[in-house]
């Protein structure tokens, strides 16, 4: 027996997450594409991984650690405690710019092909991780140079990492559909990668927020995972503040229902609209 | 019952359309003008509010893309889809390949749908042939191991071996063509939907293409399938049916499809009235006004090899600036230019006062393929500067009728120009002179 397709307005697709799983080849291939093509002719390649919160690092120590003398995670060097916290951070900013400009730089596939269009931000999402996990290397050597060495916790890092791919992803492909109709994100973007930098505890420790701020701090969904990621790279040297680490999970999630139900409702809509 | 895969009922397709009224013109001040933004922005952010779409302009106007279609395609059928640009032909297999939402109606599909509305989509140009070929059979919905299995088959068909390695940014745009037709032509569905990709690549190819469609369809596939060219699509296709603004007008087999949508235009076109145009550019001190094409002083909008072609446009002088030039290039339907009629060629100078004239341009015989062509018109002053530039201002076709000039079917991969010549035979040796056979075309 052949399958028959339907199609109808406002059907709700009750086969959408078998035919995302069909299109499972689609989604590595995109990733892949953009993968191969995104360090092609540049001279020093991948590198550009490295270089980039490399950089960042050395600057955000110079100035919080050695000019605002802002005190560093326990004993860890600030070096190490800066570059725990720019790992989950470069991938969220990288995740999010991309994925939010993802389907308008497919607008020729959109608009001609069709496929489950969740796959294009999550792509995207994917192509930010190779970046991760490259500038994850550099985290190792840099645990070598200082020689410092992990405790057990360093297991839960999975954990953390899933945390920081749900949260680029949430907050991903909620813009991208909206970005898909108002072209404004576009510019809100940038900008909010800008000042993100600073709002999130990324140049300097969360515990030097004042208690009282701690949780309210916490609804920034990046607090808790950079918090997570410090905790399980650096030793656990500040505890881990558990409410803060709810309530970011909770507003990850959120996000992710969110960014899914938006994402969903204007899908159809998407090729008239890029 | 059983074989019907596509059954279609009552679709129709709605766009909203923005329009930017003639009116905004006017606000000149700046007090007019801050209030017409401030207007347009309260529009914009209220349909936000209520997610609608955004639209630019401040007139919205509803605008039906296809109004109540239906119709019911039986397995192993070709259907060739006709209709003048805008009909909503493109909308029509938007729909039935998923990629846009209908506003209402239905539609049932049965079997693996693959939708070919362009050659080569997602092609990386970054990417070497190979890398492609594997992007592009994932994003037409193959999997891996189907484009494996069919790899050396579409490097073949696409005659690429050599640049296999090579970025596809440096392929001529022909190889580049031939490999994504080619993977394109190995899909191998139930039911295939195409939209005008076979006006693609040099005449070999497309022999080669349409090869490959002849195949599909008589392997027991659907297939529809849009295009202009209406003696490819007569070919293939052995139901037609004509769309116009959205509806459909004839549902038939192909041929008497084809005659009825060549009288329609026959009536459509022949005379165009370009006051109201909008696109045009240059000083504008002198304005085309409308053209009229005639044949035998009647108006007509089709006409056959070997024609009298008359023009007649109305041009309306503002200002006297001394000599007009005034040019007529018949364009083909894929761009290219065939000829300039340029007045000043012609030994036709004129230096007109204020007022409407008649400007009357004819050629006796129309050497012209079959095909639609159409009339860009441009008029300069003596330093050729634009006084005024209509692109497309008019266009016609150009049938080939059986008692024509020439015998055997014309076809635009061989030629666009007709051109007269005479023929003639003469022995090999200076003695013997044999001027008996000269002939030519029945043209001159």
């Amino acid at each position: 027996m052949t399958q028959e397709l339907i199609i109808e307005p406002g059907r709700a697709d009750s086969n959408y997450w078998r035919d995302l799983w069909r299109y499972r080849e689609l989604f590595q291939v995109l990733a892949w594409r953009d993968v191969s093509v995104r360090y092609k002719q540049t001279v020093i390649g991948a590198a550009w991984a490295l270089i980039r919160p490399f950089l960042t690092m050395i600057i955000f120590t110079v100035i919080f650690g050695k000019l605002a003398k802002l005190p560093s995670d326990g004993k860890t060097p600030y070096a190490l405690m800066v570059f725990a916290g720019m790992l989950p951070w470069s991938f969220f900013s990288t995740a999010l710019s991309d994925a939010s400009n993802s389907l308008i730089g497919n607008a020729n596939l959109v608009s001609k092909v069709y496929f489950p269009r969740l796959i294009v931000p999550v792509a995207a999402v994917m192509v930010a991780f190779v970046d991760f996990l490259i500038s994850f290397a550099l985290m190792i050597v840099l645990m070598v140079w200082y020689r410092f060495l992990p405790d057990i916790r360093i297991v839960l890092l999975p954990v953390f990492v899933i945390i920081a791919f749900m949260s680029s992803l949430g907050l991903g492909i909620w813009i991208t559909a909206l970005n898909v109709k108002y072209r404004d994100f576009r510019y809100v973007i940038p900008f909010l990668m800008q000042l993100g930098v600073y709002v999130s505890p990324v140049g300097f420790s969360s515990s030097i927020v004042p208690e009282k701020w701690r949780l309210l701090y916490s609804l920034n969904p990046l607090v808790g995972v950079i918090d997570g990621f410090r905790w399980c790279l650096l030793g656990g040297q500040t505890p881990l503040y558990l409410p803060g680490l709810a309530l970011s999970l909770g507003v990850i999630l959120f996000f992710l229902w969110l960014g899914i139900r938006q994402f969903r409702r204007m899908e159809k809509s998407f090729a008239d609209l890029i | 019952m059983s074989d019907i895969v596509i059954s279609v009922d009552n679709l129709s397709k709605k766009y909203l359309i923005g329009h930017q009224s003639a009116e905004r013109g006017r606000y000149t001040a700046l007090r007019d003008v801050l209030a017409f933004q401030a207007r347009s922005f309260w529009r914009k952010a209220a349909s936000t509010m209520r997610g609608e779409q955004l639209l630019q302009g401040d007139t919205i106007e509803e605008f039906w893309a296809l109004k109540d279609v239906s119709f019911e395609v039986k397995q192993g059928e070709v259907v060739g889809i006709i209709g003048r640009n805008g009909a909503g032909k493109s909308t029509l297999l938007k729909v039935l390949s998923r990629i846009t939402e209908p506003t209402t109606g239905k539609v049932r599909l049965r079997g693996r749908v693959t939708s070919l509305l362009e050659v080569g989509t997602g092609f990386h140009l970054e990417l070497t042939g190979r890398e492609n070929i594997f992007l592009n059979g994932a994003i037409l919905g193959l999997t891996r191991a189907e484009i494996k299995q069919r790899f050396d088959e579409i490097v073949a068909f696409a005659e690429i071996e050599a640049f296999l390695d090579t970025p596809v940014k440096r392929y001529s745009s022909g190889m580049y063509v031939r490999l994504a037709f080619a993977v394109a032509a190995h899909l191998d569905p139930d039911i295939l939907i195409v939209d005008e990709v076979l006006a693609v690549g040099d005449a070999e190819f497309q022999k080669k293409c349409l090869g490959k469609m002849d195949e599909t369809a008589r392997a027991g596939r659907t297939v529809l399938f849009v295009s202009h060219d209406l003696r490819r699509i007569g070919a293939l296709c052995s139901r037609g049916i004509l769309l116009n603004a959205g509806r459909i007008e004839f549902d038939a087999p192909m041929s008497s499809v084809i005659e009825s949508y060549l009288v329609k235009q026959f009536t459509v076109s022949g005379a165009v009235d370009f006051r109201d145009r909008k696109d045009r550019t240059g000083s504008g001190d002198s304005q085309f006004q409308s053209i009229k094409l005639c044949k035998g002083g009647t108006s007509c909008g089709t006409f056959s090899i070997g024609d009298c072609f008359e023009q007649h446009i109305r041009v309306k002088v503002k200002r006297r600036i001394g000599p007009l030039v005034i040019s007529s290039s018949i364009v083909t339907s894929d761009g290219i230019s065939v000829y300039q009629l340029l007045s000043t060629d012609d030994g036709f100078s004129w230096s007109p006062e204020v007022g409407d004239f008649d400007i009357r341009i004819v050629t006796d015989k129309l050497l012209l393929y079959p095909g639609t062509y159409s009339i860009d018109l441009w008029m300069g002053d003596r330093n050729s500067m634009r006084v005024d530039y209509l692109p497309q201002a008019i266009s016609f076709t150009v049938m080939q009728e059986t008692n024509s000039v020439v015998d055997r079917e014309l076809d635009r991969s061989s030629g666009v120009i007709l051109q007269d010549a005479k023929w003639s035979c003469s022995g090999a040796s200076d003695l013997e002179d044999v001027p008996a056979v000269t002939v030519s075309k029945r043209l001159v």
